[in-house]
C-alpha cells in the first residue's frame, strides 16, 4: 500500500500501546525481534533480540526496500505487495505493511515458521493502523521548544561541535 | 516532518542531498563519514553499481548526542542523480526535513543542473512539500575546475529565491561541513 503519512510525534501512551502490540506479537510468533519502521526510514520501536545490529541502518534499507517493492506493484498493476519475504540460511525477514502507516519488521528463525509470522502479522496490523490513525488524527504534540526550552540553542551548539573539521 | 518520539525522547532528522548526476552527493557523505567522530555515526551505506554510481542511494546516520534529554540524531540520504533513476528519488524524498542541493559548477552541467532542481520541485509537489517551507541549502560544488560557471549566474539560475548558498570542493572537504551545518540548524529551527 502507499505510504499513508509521515507520522510526527510519539507520545508516552502512544508508546505503550506500540510496544505491547509488538510484545504480543512476539510472544505468539516465537520471532527473534520485531521492529516497527515509518516509511522514511526511521526506527519507531524495536522489541526482542537484535543481535547487536545496528536497527537504525536497517530501518532505512527495510523502508526503501518496502517502497521498491510498492513501485514494483504498481508497475505490474498490483494495488500492492502486502508483505515481502527474504529467506536466510539462518534467519528470514518478513516486512508487512501497517495501512502505510508504517511497516513491521519481523527476523525469525527455526523457532517458527513464515506461515506463523505471516498469520499473526496479518492479525495485528489492523490494530496498529489504528493507533497510527489516532497518532495522526491527534496531529503534532506542539513545538518542542515549549517542552524543553533552550533545546535549540544547545543542539545548534552541539552541531557546531561535531560537524567541524 | 521530523520524528519526535516523546516517550523514548529521540528526535530523528532526515537531511537528504540532491542533485544531478556525478555532482558529488556522495562525496559529501563520505568525507563527513571520514571527519566526524567515528564514536558519532553510523556505517555508511551505499546502493551502489558495479561502476560506484549510486543506485538507489547512500545513508549515513549521524548521532548528536542526548541534548536536553532528547537523544537527536540525522539521518543523511542522497539520492541517485542519473534520469531515469527518478523514481527512487522520489522515494527518497519521503519524510525529508531538510535538503542540499548539490550543483555542479561546471559550464557542460548547467542544464543538467536545472533539469534536476525542476525534478526536485516535481517530486516535493508529488508529496504536497512546499519548498518554502522547507529547509533548503544550495551547494555548488566543484569550484577548483578550471571551466566553472561565476557564482552570479548559478545564482540566477538555480537559486531565485536567496536561499543559502556555498562554495563547494567537496573531494577536499571544502564547503561541506559548512553546508551540512547549514542545513542542520534550519531543520532545528524549524522543530521549533
Amino acid at each position: 500500500m502507499r505510504s499513508a503519512g509521515t507520522i510526527g510525534s510519539i507520545g508516552a501512551h502512544d508508546l505503550q500501546e506500540i510496544d505491547s502490540l509488538l510484545a504480543t506479537f512476539l510472544a505468539e510468533t516465537r520471532a527473534r525481534c520485531a521492529i516497527l519502521v515509518d516509511r522514511s526510514g526511521r526506527v519507531l520501536s524495536t522489541r526482542g533480540d537484535t543481535g547487536g545490529f545496528d536497527a537504525t541502518t536497517f530501518a532505512s534499507l527495510a523502508a526503501a526496500d518496502y517502497s521498491a517493492g510498492d513501485q514494483i506493484a504498481e508497475l505490474l498493476g498490483e494495488s500492492e505487495f502486502a508483505s515481502l519475504y527474504h529467506h536466510g540460511e539462518r534467519q528470514s525477514l518478513v516486512l508487512a505493511d501497517l495501512s502505510g502507516w508504517a511497516i513491521l519488521a519481523a527476523l525469525f528463525d527455526h523457532r517458527t515458521t513464515l506461515g506463523m509470522v505471516r498469520v499473526k502479522t496479518k492479525g495485528v496490523a489492523p490494530r496498529f493502523a489504528a493507533v497510527f490513525s489516532e497518532i495522526a488524527r491527534r496531529g503534532p504534540a506542539g513545538p518542542l521548544v515549549n517542552i524543553e526550552a533552550g533545546w535549540a540553542d544547545d543542539a545548534e551548539r552541539e552541531i557546531d561541535r561535531l560537524f567541524t573539521e | 516532518m521530523s520524528m519526535i518520539n516523546y516517550a523514548s525522547r529521540e528526535i530523528n532528522c532526515k537531511l537528504v542531498y540532491y542533485g544531478p548526476g556525478l555532482g558529488g552527493k556522495t562525496t559529501n557523505l563520505e568525507y563527513v563519514y571520514g571527519k566526524v567522530n567515528p564514536d558519532t555515526r553510523g556505517k555508511l551505506i551505499s546502493l551502489a553499481t558495479e561502476q560506484e554510481r549510486t543506485l538507489f542511494f547512500d545513508f549515513l546516520p549521524v548521532d548528536l548526542g542526548s541534548i536536553r534529554g532528547f537523544k537527536t540524531r540525522f539521518h543523511l540520504d542522497t539520492v541517485p542523480g542519473q534520469v531515469y533513476y527518478n523514481a527512487s528519488r522520489r522515494l527518497i524524498l519521503k519524510g525529508v526535513d531538510g535538503l542540499v542541493f548539490v550543483g555542479d559548477s561546471q559550464a557542460e552541467r548547467m542544464d543538467a543542473n536545472i533539469a534536476a532542481m525542476e525534478n526536485l520541485y516535481e517530486n516535493l509537489a508529488d508529496y504536497g512539500y512546499e519548498p518554502h517551507k522547507l529547509p533548503i541549502v544550495l551547494q555548488y560544488n566543484k569550484r577548483d575546475l578550471p571551466n566553472v560557471v561565476p557564482m552570479e549566474e548559478l545564482h540566477a539560475y538555480l537559486n531565485p529565491m536567496g536561499l543559502q548558498e556555498f562554495e563547494a570542493v567537496a573531494t577536499q572537504g571544502q564547503g561541506v561541513f559548512d553546508t551540512l551545518r547549514a542545513v542542520s540548524k534550519q531543520v532545528l529551527k524549524s522543530l521549533g
